[in-house]
């Protein structure tokens, strides 16, 4: 069997049947990443040895007839955000180098419980602070359809994992479109549950209200499969909501009649690709054909998104990473004054230009005079942002559109412009700051053979129907089956 | 030169809880293993969280009730933010704007006047306490060491007006929430472990040609004694008081300055200045929800509170007729002595005779045990009915004595002591006032017959009552119980008869 080249669900059905072993697939996995070598470079931790005890481990448990989790024997990417115990979690920052974290993350529990193979931490931009992992200190990370291209970010790193076939399954963050940028531009499925679905215990904070932890998979089926095992109550986690989470793979298969699909007429605003909005539409046109009622809408704030959204965020971030100051952990400068110095050196040797840049935007937007126009402005466009949603769910239940404006940017081609950077996420961002779910699937290729993807969005806790929207579009079409053709 | 001195408290009270205010950790003192009382929440691991203690929260609004505050039915958490290594998350998590408690007062009683004054409360609000930096003292500059031990300890803080005139009243307002909080068990407000921690800001505003002008406020910090409160301020109104003469600098003129207190030399020093650390950029926490409290949960939290010192010393003095200096000595003791007063002064129903014991003869038992009233081994309803006996004239204040005495050697034997045991103490040593009329008369007779005691029985016969006395001496001797009043009234009702 091509192993690499299945979906979850036939790896599953294979493992469950005995054709191939847990330590099978992990293997060919292993190997898929170690003949990649360095050309996509989607992980900056290997974790061999460990994700093959852990396969062992399965097979064993599968001989002796012992029940076996959901994930068993699936090897997963897990973004290098979220801590695992005994395993070096850097945020690809020269920061935290060398922090090997003494706890698992909450999400890291709920894999492991699941039998899943921990394979791998991907690669980020630096504290999930970017769209194209361009900003990681310690790797490049590069599209598998396109090797000049980024792959996106901050979650760049898990989406070109899956895209590549070097894991099935991928564990991200998104925090302003960090699931669902980088897997449109990766051709893959990436999935952002609802603000507080799944536990942050564990994540590292970059803004911490607007950060989720959700799924990559090739398929709806395989990032339905994984939420099931990330979703659920944590009471370390104040902001986690305690609430049943659905068996979203049961219903999956099952169509939506009369499903009402809303198109935000300000995501096909100025700066759009040709390509992005003819492959869009034509996906919208798919619904249509399936039935469903198409109406445009609009959410007339969201020209206020990129604003709100960097000016809250980056209010969180300079306050959240305020800890990494060289005392307790992480990079200390070897060359200081006295303890001011150590902390301005240490900082200043261990974050990258654009961490720096959102500390300082966010230091500056907290500051006493400044906060009520930036900070406490903010929070009340916020408000507005999530009202706007609010009042076209009443008519719709999903929105549609592109999930970003363009196809995959190639490599350097923005660094330089940190603002143009920013506005690639004008579709993404609303969704983080209203805590609403959002699903990017594959919706067609540019004319330079770039995947393109749409965005689903739904209201709060109703990933069931975002899941459901979203296979009603993959089942008609086969973008999600296109592999990229490597070396 | 005419002046007042201004004086506002920042009180600093860690509570009493079992974990810490945002993680599990155990929260007791615990210097000599430093960094054990610690996880990732408290030591600020990448990722970790916080989550609410409600306990805290709870002691809190109970502490609040106790200090006549308001109560927020909504409060939420801020992240006051700093660099300093004692704090590792770089902020502590505290409440800025919307405390769970605000607008409240106590009652302080000058001992100098006899004067009752009330200090008004700002609010109090709850955070989380730091560690502690520990640096080398001898000079050798070896590094520093941090113990986080304490950090995320729930901590109090509670913010005085102004109100504060003197010295004197800042240590009895001080000495007055120390006994308050004691009284209510939410904390232990050990001074010298950093329970109770106070800083102080002190200025005066001089009289002149009839305008009152402020000099400048200097914080005074980590005053860890009531001593040192009122010492430290002593020293600070004397010192702006000479600063005013020489330089004339009057409030806003110069940054606000804080100064620590040396204890040894009783001065204060310059520390530096508070512009390193002026924006704390403070934010709502993003990682905890707001509180809501309702009303039946407030309800709930009243119910736990005990009777407060100033209400026990009124009614002590009002109720039960103790000295204002009783009641104090008493209610002063702490809630545990009182507690104690409470139920023997119930039980004997006579509130003076049982601050007499307390205050005597009991309370010289405890300093020659060196024990507290709590390790004191004769129940109060023993103690009780000892006292009731007296009082209903059963067994003379004598034969009361003699009673305390042997439950306490039976105690201080290890054996436990009962109101049966006091039954027994009187029957086997046969304390009991003699009823039997009949037994007494002939006791009187015996006395009255007796040759020595002619002269007094003829003073007694001619008028002289006083002449009594030695005659019921006698025979309450030969009767060992009696009750003196009416055995001085038969005797006189026998001879002049």
């Amino acid at each position: 069997m091509d192993i690499t080249g299945s979906t979850t669900g036939q790896l599953l059905k294979a493992m469950q049947s005995g054709s191939v072993s847990a330590v099978d697939v992990t293997q060919a996995y292993l190997d898929e990443i170690s003949a990649d070598g360095e050309t996509i470079g989607a992980f900056l931790t290997v974790n061999s040895e460990g994700a093959l005890a852990v396969a062992t481990e399965v097979d064993r448990k599968r001989s002796r007839g012992e029940p076996l989790g959901r994930l068993a024997g699936l090897p997963v990417a897990v973004k290098d955000n979220i801590c695992t115990k005994g395993l070096a979690t850097t945020c690809a920052s020269r920061m935290l180098e060398n922090f090997v974290p003494p706890y698992d993350a909450h999400v890291t529990t709920q894999l492991l419980n699941a039998d899943a193979v921990i394979i791998g931490k991907a690669n980020l931009d630096e504290f999930a602070m970017g769209s194209s992992t361009e900003n990681s200190a310690l790797k490049v990370t590069r599209n598998p359809w396109d090797t000049d291209c980024t792959p996106g970010g901050s979650s760049g790193g898990s989406a070109a994992a899956v895209a590549a076939r070097l894991a099935p399954l991928g564990v991200g963050s998104d925090t302003g479109g960090s699931i669902r940028q980088p897997a449109s531009f990766c051709g893959v499925v990436g999935l952002k549950p609802t603000y507080g679905r799944v536990s942050r215990y564990g994540l590292i904070a970059f803004a911490s209200s607007l950060d989720q932890i959700g799924s990559f998979a090739t398929d709806v089926t395989g990032a339905a499969l994984l939420l099931e095992t990330l979703a659920g109550h944590d009471n370390r986690d104040s902001t986690s909501v305690d609430r049943p989470v659905p068996n979203y793979s049961a219903t999956l298969e099952q169509p939506l009649t009369g499903l009402r699909v809303g198109v935000v007429s300000e995501f096909f605003g100025e700066g759009i690709d040709a390509d992005v909005d003819t492959s869009v539409k034509a996906a919208i046109d798919v619904y249509r054909s399936l039935g469903a009622e198409v109406s445009e809408v609009s959410l007339p704030h969201t020209k206020y998104a990129v604003a709100t959204y960097y000016l809250i965020a980056c209010s969180e971030a300079s306050s959240n990473l305020a800890r990494y100051d060289g005392v307790h952990y992480g990079h200390r400068a070897e060359q200081f004054e006295n303890m001011i110095d150590m902390y301005a050196a240490s900082r200043a040797e261990g974050f990258g230009a654009e961490v720096k840049r959102r500390i300082m935007l966010g230091v500056f937007a907290l500051s006493e005079g400044y906060s009520d126009q930036y900070y406490l402005k903010s929070l009340k466009v916020r408000r507005l942002i999530r009202n706007d949603f609010d009042l076209v769910f009443e008519n719709v239940d999903v929105l549609a559109g592109p999930t970003c404006p363009t196809p995959a940017f190639r490599i350097g081609e923005l660094v330089d412009d940190p603002l143009k950077m920013y506005l690639s996420d004008i579709c993404t961002i609303s969704a983080n700051l209203a805590g609403i779910p959002g699903v990017s699937i594959p919706a067609g290729f540019s004319s330079d053979g770039l995947p393109i993807g749409m965005q689903l969005l739904a209201a709060p806790f109703e990933e069931e129907t975002l899941l459901r929207a979203a296979r009603m579009y993959e089942r008609e079409t086969d973008w999600h089956r296109k592999r990229p053709s490597l070396g | 030169m005419e002046f007042t001195p201004i004086i506002g408290l920042e009180v600093h009270v860690q509570l009493l809880t079992k974990s810490k205010l945002f993680c599990g950790c155990a929260n007791f003192f615990n210097p000599d293993n430093p960094n054990v009382q610690t996880c990732p929440v408290c030591l600020g691991l990448p990722g970790s969280l916080p989550v609410m203690n409600r306990e805290a929260l709870r002691l809190s609004q109970k502490t609040a009730m106790a200090l006549n505050l308001n109560l927020a039915h909504f409060t939420k958490w801020d992240r006051k933010q700093y660099y300093y290594p004692d704090l590792p998350k770089a902020y502590q998590i505290s409440q800025f704007d919307l405390p769970f408690s605000y607008d409240g007062w106590v009652e302080v009683v000058l001992p100098s006047t006899g004067e009752v004054t009330r200090v008004r409360l700002i609010r109090a609000h709850l955070e989380e306490d730091a560690g502690k930096n520990i640096h080398d003292e001898s000079g050798r500059g070896a590094d520093s060491k941090v113990d986080l031990n304490r950090t995320g300890t729930p901590l109090l803080e509670i913010v005085t007006e102004p109100d504060i005139r003197s010295s004197e009243q800042a240590r009895v307002f001080l000495e007055e929430l120390r006994l308050l909080l004691r009284y209510i068990e939410v904390s232990d407000c050990n001074m010298q472990e950093g329970s109770l921690r106070c800083d102080a800001n002190v200025n005066l505003h001089v009289q002149e040609n009839g305008e009152a002008i402020p000099t400048p406020i200097v914080e005074v910090k980590n005053l860890n004694s009531f001593r040192g409160v009122e010492a430290a301020v002593e020293y600070e109104i004397k010192r702006q008081s000479k600063a005013w003469q020489t330089d004339h600098k009057r409030l806003g003129e110069v940054p606000k300055e804080t100064r620590g207190w040396d204890a040894e030399r009783g001065l204060t020093f310059a520390q530096r200045g508070k512009e390193d650390a002026a924006d704390y950029r403070y934010f709502p926490d993003p990682d905890l929800v707001p509180v809501i409290t309702t009303d039946e949960q407030f309800d709930e939290i009243r119910a736990t509170l005990c009777v407060l010192p100033a209400t026990r010393r009124t009614r002590y003095v009002k109720e039960l007729g103790l000295s204002v200096y009783d009641a104090g000595v008493i209610v002063d003791q702490g809630r545990e002595f009182a507690d104690y007063f409470d139920e023997v002064s119930t039980v004997c129903g006579d509130g003076k005779q049982t601050a007499n014991w307390l205050t005597q003869d009991v309370q010289r038992e405890l300093n020659e045990r060196k024990i507290q009233i709590g390790e004191f081994a004769i129940p109060a309803a023993v103690l009780g009915s000892v006292l009731q006996r007296i009082v209903n004239g059963d067994i003379t204040i004598k034969s009361g004595r003699d009673v305390f005495t042997e439950l306490l050697t039976r105690t201080d034997d290890g054996k436990n002591v009962s109101v049966e045991s006091v039954d027994s103490i009187i029957a086997n040593k046969g304390l009991g006032k003699e009823q039997d009329t009949g037994k007494i008369d002939a006791a009187i007779q015996t006395v009255i017959d007796n040759e020595r005691n002619a002269k007094a029985v003829e003073d007694v016969r001619s008028g002289k009552h006083q002449a009594v006395g030695p005659l019921i001496g006698q025979v309450m001797r030969d009767l060992k119980g009696a009750d003196p009043g009416s055995v001085r009234q038969m005797i006189i009702d026998k001879l002049m008869s």
